[in-house]
């Protein structure tokens, strides 16, 4: 406090003061979630997959991730500049997508998949669509559809295989196409903890769990999808198995095997692609879990994550328009 | 514990001011009237430039159907009636009163507004309609924030039977204190005026809702209303436990219908700051001249809670609570959830004024807004179950059909969807913007 009855000096006149400014409520917001860190969470909660990965498939999948990533952020760049957009990698979208791309391909596919897949994600998959929130499908899906119909030798189910290859898991079918082929089926105990042949992040379900209920607990992924997944795909696996009671592939077996659990719990919670209600989100869970069964049993795929995920991205503007929440109050 | 569905956890920040008790601010030299500070039409001016007034004296008459008188809060002489603008950014007529010969202050001011006994007891001996007079005549208004007239409230369509009263004495907002200290320091006037709003509603039930991180207050109310029947619903501390149908739902699990009121499921909802209003005004016969208002923020130098008379401006609250902070950034008149930011030290203390929150550049840093991801949170932390994110949308494009689809006259701006959005989208001006584009083209 100023001394009363002083002169006013010109110091006094430039003491600083408080700069007030006006917006609107609310005053308060919370600075915990943003959509960067967000991102940030889906690169945290993959870190399992990336270990196991590294485990499992050693320089494949390093060498995987390193193309699928700086091929995504290259093509951010490129597409941004193009659209004469401020640069936009400091939302780490463009590393997700970079990640959960290369963990859903196979170790051995050649460089320029990895980098095509790369460039058709971002591009088609999202910039196209205009950035970040806008677009329909999932856009490391849409890279990998692309490339799984351009290079299909690369991505067919041989081509998860590469005999000459020092890596043990590298030499054999993945276990879900050996059970297509043969009627082979894999221990449980491989399958939980990912010593399989199989996409780089698919392998090891304990790594997509930890990681699943990582985002989960984080509210980064809506728990509704995941569980709407796991509970359609297990109850369709049950009827099979009710169906054919000679087969040894349980529903244990197609939940832990293949990418359920890494598409139930990294891909088809992204939020741009799935619905914007709880309700709307569980249907959509059901509907991935639905598909994937229905294409295991009758596609050619022995998997069919990718096209349950995609075919549901088109159907999320329906069900957003289904389950409208029913306002408080109204009849 | 009781709760609602949805809502958010914002950082509670009441420990700035929670353990202070009221302290009563000196009369200042001038005090500016507003002559509108409820919902509803402004009221007439009854005084003259250059007449005496003494405190507690009528200026104003609340003519209208939905309007408040006002009162005097200290002894002086109207200067003139002008222009002012009041935090919320209208610009409104006010009577302009200097103070002028001996006022009441200090510990008498205490005693006149909540001294003296406060009859608990036979309760039926005054007449409803005579309760109604006495709240139409002290110009009560909901003191909640709202600034509704009360004697409007209490008299709902004679069709519709009121079972219960609400005493809300939740005060959700963060920082806030006024109700909080209302209740531990002044419990016997809420108390009263609680069982007069039941005598003229002729409710069976009066339940007092009060949130679980104010124990004091529970324990100061639950003496308080030992013997008189009413309940006290401690419920989950959760934004906005406060808000009328929140509350409802809360307590008594009823669900006002979208576009009703609480009289519609039986139900009128009062502040305790407006409870203790309505017993002053019947058993004292006096107006509302003064109210607590919570001065409080990191903003602040040194907060505090105060009694003040209305029409005070805001610089006089700042300069008593040892004046701002370098980093104050933003000013808020009411809670930081729904107040109204000012910069004009000059804005007068309304009756629906329930704190001045100074804020921080630390406090209000806010990330640019980014593309909405539809993640969704906005949905899950509504508690109207509206879709935010759409409505904003909708109110960008202009989007009139998706703007009635969406319900949009079903929200009531409490900010939780802006509070949480990881985007950083205006989420709650976009609304209010579409609400009004949405009122425009149904007057056409």
């Amino acid at each position: 406090m100023m001394p009363k009855n002083r002169p006013k000096t010109a110091s006094d006149e430039k003491a600083p003061i408080p700069v007030l400014h006006v917006a609107h409520s609310p005053h308060l917001c919370q600075t915990a979630r943003t959509t960067q860190r967000m991102m940030i969470d889906v690169v945290i909660a993959v870190t399992p997959l990336l270990v196991v990965s590294f485990f499992v498939f050693r320089w494949y999948a390093v060498k995987q991730i390193a193309v699928c990533l700086a091929g995504c952020l290259a093509a951010e760049v490129i597409f941004t500049k193009m659209r004469r957009r401020s640069l936009s990698l400091s939302d780490w979208s463009a590393t997700v997508t970079g990640i959960i791309l290369a963990l859903s391909l196979p170790g051995p596919a050649p460089w320029y998949v990895g980098v095509i897949a790369s460039f058709v994600s971002i591009g088609i998959g999202k910039i196209i669509f205009g950035g970040i929130g806008m677009n329909i499908f999932n856009p490391a899906m849409v890279g990998r559809a692309f490339v799984m119909i351009a290079f299909a030798g690369n991505l067919a189910a041989s081509g998860y295989v590469d005999p000459m290859s020092p890596i043990d898991a590298m030499t054999q079918a993945t276990p879900m196409d050996a059970f297509k082929q043969t009627g082979a089926t894999a221990t449980l105990s491989a399958l939980f903890w990912g010593l399989t042949n199989g996409s780089l992040g698919e392998t090891s379900a304990v790594a997509c769990i930890i990681g699943g209920f990582y985002l989960c607990l984080r509210r980064t992924a809506s728990w509704e999808i995941p569980v709407g997944v796991i509970l359609s795909a297990g109850v369709m696996a049950g009827i099979a198995n009710l169906a054919d009671l000679q087969s040894h592939w349980t529903v244990l077996h197609h939940l832990l095997g293949g990418s359920l659990l890494f598409g139930a719990f990294f891909i088809a919670t992204d939020p741009v692609s799935s619905p914007l209600a709880p309700k709307g989100k569980f249907i959509f869970g059901v509907g991935v879990g639905f598909f994937i069964m229905l294409l295991r049993f009758y596609s050619g795929y022995p998997e069919g994550v990718m096209f349950a995920v995609l075919l549901m991205n088109a159907l999320t503007p329906l069900i957003n328009h289904w389950t409208i929440p029913r306002t408080f109050g109204e009849k | 514990m009781n709760s609602f569905a949805h809502g958010i956890h914002p950082p509670e920040r009441k420990n700035l001011v929670a353990d202070k008790a009221i302290e009563i601010i000196p009369p200042p030299e001038k005090v500016i009237l507003p002559l509108l500070q409820n919902v509803g039409a402004p009221c007439e001016p009854v005084v003259r430039p250059k007449q005496d007034v003494s405190f507690g004296d009528p200026v104003c008459r609340g003519g209208a159907p939905v309007s408040a008188s006002l009162h005097s809060p200290v002894s002086g002489r109207v200067q003139k009636i002008s222009v002012t603008t009041l935090a919320n950014g209208r610009h409104v007529k006010a009577i302009f009163i200097k103070t002028e010969g001996e006022q009441l202050s200090g510990r008498a001011l205490w005693e006149e507004i909540f001294g003296g006994d406060w009859p608990m007891q036979n309760i039926q001996k005054y007449d409803p309609q005579e309760i109604i007079a006495a709240i139409y005549s002290a110009g009560i208004v909901g003191q909640g924030g709202a600034a509704f007239p009360t004697h409007v409230k209490l008299m709902p369509g004679k069709k519709k039977t009121l079972d219960t009263v609400l005493i809300n004495g939740c005060e959700c907002e963060p920082y806030l204190n006024a109700d909080f200290r209302l209740m531990i320091e002044a419990p016997g006037p809420v108390v009263c005026g609680a069982l007069l709003i039941g005598r003229v509603t002729g409710a069976e039930e009066i339940i007092i809702g009060i949130e679980d991180n104010k124990p004091e207050a529970v324990e100061s109310l639950k003496k308080a209303t030992f013997g008189t029947g009413i309940k006290i619903a401690v419920l989950k501390t959760k934004y906005p436990q406060g808000s009328e149908k929140q509350l409802i739902q809360a307590v008594l699990r009823r669900k006002v219908p979208l576009g009703g009121l609480p009289p519609d499921v039986g139900v009128v909802v009062n502040n305790v700051g407006t409870a203790a209003s309505v017993a002053r005004a019947v058993i004292k016969g006096k107006p509302v001249t003064h109210r607590i208002v919570s001065v409080t923020g990191a903003g602040i130098a040194d907060p505090k809670n105060l009694l003040v008379p209305i029409g005070i401006c805001f610089d006089e609250l700042i300069k008593f609570c040892g004046g701002l902070t370098m980093d104050a950034a933003r000013l808020i008149a009411g809670g930081p959830m729904t107040g109204f930011a000012f910069t004009n030290l000059e804005t007068p203390v309304t009756k629906g004024t329930g704190g001045l929150i100074a804020l921080t550049q630390k406090d209000v840093r806010k990330a640019k807004e980014t593309s909405c991801i539809r993640c969704g949170r906005c949905v899950d932390v509504c508690p109207m179950n509206l879709v935010p994110t759409r409505l904003a949308l909708a109110s960008r494009q202009k989007n009139l059909d998706l703007l009635e689809k969406y319900n949009i006259q079903g929200c009531f701006e409490c900010g939780c969807c802006a509070y949480i959005c990881p985007a950083g989208i205006p989420l709650v001006q976009l609304i209010r913007a579409g609400k009004a584009l949405s009122v425009a083209s149904k007057k056409k």
